[in-house]
């Protein structure tokens, strides 16, 4: 593992709106083959640090490699799950256009979608259980279908490494099992995966790495390592509610 | 009448052209606006044409000045996407360099562009030996005037506005459905955003003569709204929108043509908008009319199964947990269960009636076998979903009817089973009478 470069390795990277900083000198490196969750509470800075990754967003400063490249050379080994409420799901497109969409990049310019990405695609959607709505409309479809297609989009693209802003947000318990179960299963197949998350409860039993993020990173690593009561404290600060479910979330691994 | 005639066979030459160019301007008109609507950028294509005036009018003031032709359509045009393109990057950057939100800069480049075109229009009335009267036209729109060369220039630059939209199709609906995903996949999303923009400002000029540059953005709004009513797939809103344009054009100026008092753009966009009209009402996937009409059927519905669930649970109360015997209910007890009038009850007896659901006796409504079957199936189906709500309220999913949708189509059989031992266990389960005929599931 020493010897290939990192899936993602982040310097220096600082975001700035006008003059505020919204990330200010983050360090990361990602080791391959690991689940990590970017935690902090919000407005930390967490979907920011996805986007500027991805260079959806200017950087201030800072450097980002894939697998010790720049990320133009490294796209089709990258796949990005964006936030859900990021689209606008009346869009009249089927769940299987969605997923489709995943692929367009190895279809080229100027071609039409042929019947292998249509495959690939539907093999996707099977993936997270959804091959039986590949033809329906997006907006007919709950919340944790919809982010289902999403993940089914990012899979189909078969990349080595994959950001997911927020998947876990507002689905229901069968999506967060299938979500789980494919994560699991794209660490066993070697991949990386880098989740944004919001729910401190789970974090020990889905991941096995966290950045703890506000602003800084204040701690990445194994999260027997740094997922403890200090970092969250550091992480968390004074904002009481979310302190309280810190302490809860220590409380119920004890 | 043989004046119609000729119009609508397109006998006459001139009707011809117009015809035929304003149908190549609809339908194209109608593929660019689908992507500028599911941009969310439909007023965009208005701030555009208000901005053509400006360069319109600063084309005819040159050209009459150097002494060219100040009636050359394809300067004039030229012109106007000039200033169009102008107004549409002038709102682009009021909306990054400052804080202001998208319509108040649609708002400040529309009206400014305007007024200056106004101010340019009254110094060319002004100009010797010019006649500057036709260039209002351009405000209302007017098809008598076009010639040959207009028309194959409006049509050639449909026909281009086709083409790119059907090389793009793929990046242009990624980029409307989601932009940052799109960019993260390394497509230039500022390109395809520009080409998506030159095919509005396009759109846009060619329509200026014949509809005016007041009413142009009804081509390139309407239709795709209308073609949304029908169906749920870009490729075929595309073709169905671009078809609703064009047919748009064709019968407007077919019309306007019989008509010469009444100015073609008005009745173009009338015409779209009848259109849009009975696609809003009868479109196959949003029309209104097929949705008041499911909603009706599942009140009446809905209100079918209250009634038998109601009737079926009163004569329980008599006979014992899972048992009606023979028990007939009284209207005055069925109205304290629920909240329904006199009125609307009466009515739902009778329809139960009608259709064998109920027999009304002196001594009250009774359930009859097919009655019965339905109401038990009903009861049973109301309390393993209630008592799987209580249990299970996590995990319940969405967006089931739970009126009609049978448990067991919705949950699995182990579940189900569980929760039926759990009803007979607290005394509560149903026994559904078996059918003497094959019951298909509903």
């Amino acid at each position: 593992m020493s010897e290939s470069p990192l899936p993602l390795r982040v310097t220096d990277l600082t975001v700035a709106y006008q003059r505020r900083p919204v990330l200010w000198d983050i360090d990361l490196e990602i080791p391959g083959g690991t689940l990590t969750a970017v935690i902090g509470p919000n407005g930390a800075g967490k979907s920011t640090l996805i986007k500027a990754v991805l260079e959806l967003i200017p950087r201030t400063s800072g450097r980002v490699e894939f697998f010790g490249q720049p990320l133009a050379s490294a796209r089709h080994r990258v796949a990005y799950v964006p936030q859900r409420e990021s689209v606008d799901w009346d869009f009249p497109v089927t769940a299987l256009d969605v997923v489709t969409m995943g692929l367009y990049r190895q279809v080229g310019w100027f071609r039409r979608v042929g019947a292998r990405q249509r495959a690939t695609a539907t093999e996707a959607l099977a993936k997270v259980g959804m091959d039986s709505y590949a033809h329906r409309q997006i907006s007919q479809l709950s919340g944790g279908q919809q982010q289902r297609v999403f993940l089914a989009r990012a899979l189909a693209q078969d990349a080595e490494l994959y950001l997911m802003d927020e998947p876990f947000a507002g689905v229901d318990v069968k999506t967060e099992q299938a979500i789980v179960a494919i994560l699991k299963e794209l660490r066993e197949a070697g991949r990386t995966v880098i989740v944004v998350h919001h729910d401190l409860h789970t974090v020990r039993s889905y991941f096995d790495r966290v950045a703890l993020l506000n602003m800084r990173i204040i701690a990445a690593g194994p999260v027997g390592e740094v997922f403890n009561d200090e970092n969250l404290q550091r992480t968390y600060g004074g904002r009481l509610t979310l302190l309280s479910d810190a302490v809860e979330a220590m409380a119920s691994r004890r | 009448m043989n004046e119609a005639l000729r119009v609508l066979l397109l006998q006459d030459y001139n009707t011809r052209l117009v015809v035929i160019g304003t149908a190549m301007l609809g339908g194209a008109a109608g593929l660019a606006g689908t992507f500028l609507m599911l941009r969310k950028r439909a007023l965009l294509g208005d701030a555009v044409a208000h901005a053509t005036l400006p360069g319109v009018v600063l084309t005819f003031i040159l050209l009459a000045l150097t002494g060219g032709n100040p009636r050359s359509l394809p300067w004039l045009l030229g012109g106007a996407a000039v200033f169009g393109t102008l107004g549409m990057l002038t709102v682009v950057l009021i909306r990054r360099w400052s804080r202001l939100k998208d319509d108040t800069a649609l708002g400040i480049v529309l009206s400014v562009f305007f007024g200056f075109g106004v101010c340019l229009l009254s110094i060319a009335s002004r100009l010797e030996g010019v006649n500057a009267a036709g260039l209002s036209s351009f405000i209302y729109g007017k098809t008598a005037s076009m010639l040959m060369i207009d028309a194959v220039l409006i049509g050639g630059v449909a026909l281009t506005i086709v083409a790119v939209v059907a090389v793009f199709y793929k990046e242009l609906k990624l980029l409307c459905f989601d932009q940052d995903f799109a960019a993260s996949q390394g497509l230039p999303v500022l390109a395809l955003d520009v080409v998506l923009m030159g095919l509005i400002v396009a759109a846009t000029v060619i329509g200026l003569q014949s509809v005016g540059l007041i009413l142009v953005v009804a081509l390139l709004v309407i239709p795709p709204a209308a073609a949304r009513c029908w169906t749920h797939r870009l490729n075929r809103m595309l073709v169905l929108s671009a078809g609703i344009g064009a047919a748009s054009g064709l019968f407007g100026s077919a019309l306007s043509a019989l008509a010469a008092n009444l100015p073609a753009g008005a009745i173009i966009v009338l015409v779209a908008a009848s259109l849009f009209l009975l696609s809003f009402f009868v479109g196959s996937e949003r029309g209104v009319l097929w949705r008041l009409i499911r909603r009706w059927r599942l009140e009446r519905e809905v209100g079918m199964q209250h009634l038998l669930r109601a009737v079926w649970e009163l004569a329980e109360k008599e006979a014992g947990p899972g048992r009606i015997g023979e028990g007939a209910v009284g209207k005055e007890r069925l109205m304290q269960v629920r909240s329904w009038s006199g009125k609307s009850l009466d009515r739902l007896v009778r329809r139960a009636v009608r259709e064998d659901f109920l027999t009304d006796t002196p001594a009250g409504l009774r359930l009859t076998n097919r009655g019965e079957r339905n109401a038990a199936r009903h009861v049973r189906n109301h309390r393993l979903w209630e008592l799987f709500l209580i249990r299970h309220a996590d995990t319940a999913p969405s967006r089931v009817d739970r009126g009609a949708d049978l448990i067991e189509h919705v949950l699995d059989e182990d579940l189900v089973a569980e929760l039926e031992a759990e009803l007979s266990a607290n005394g509560s389960q149903v026994p559904v009478p078996a059918s003497p005929h094959k019951v298909v599931p509903t």
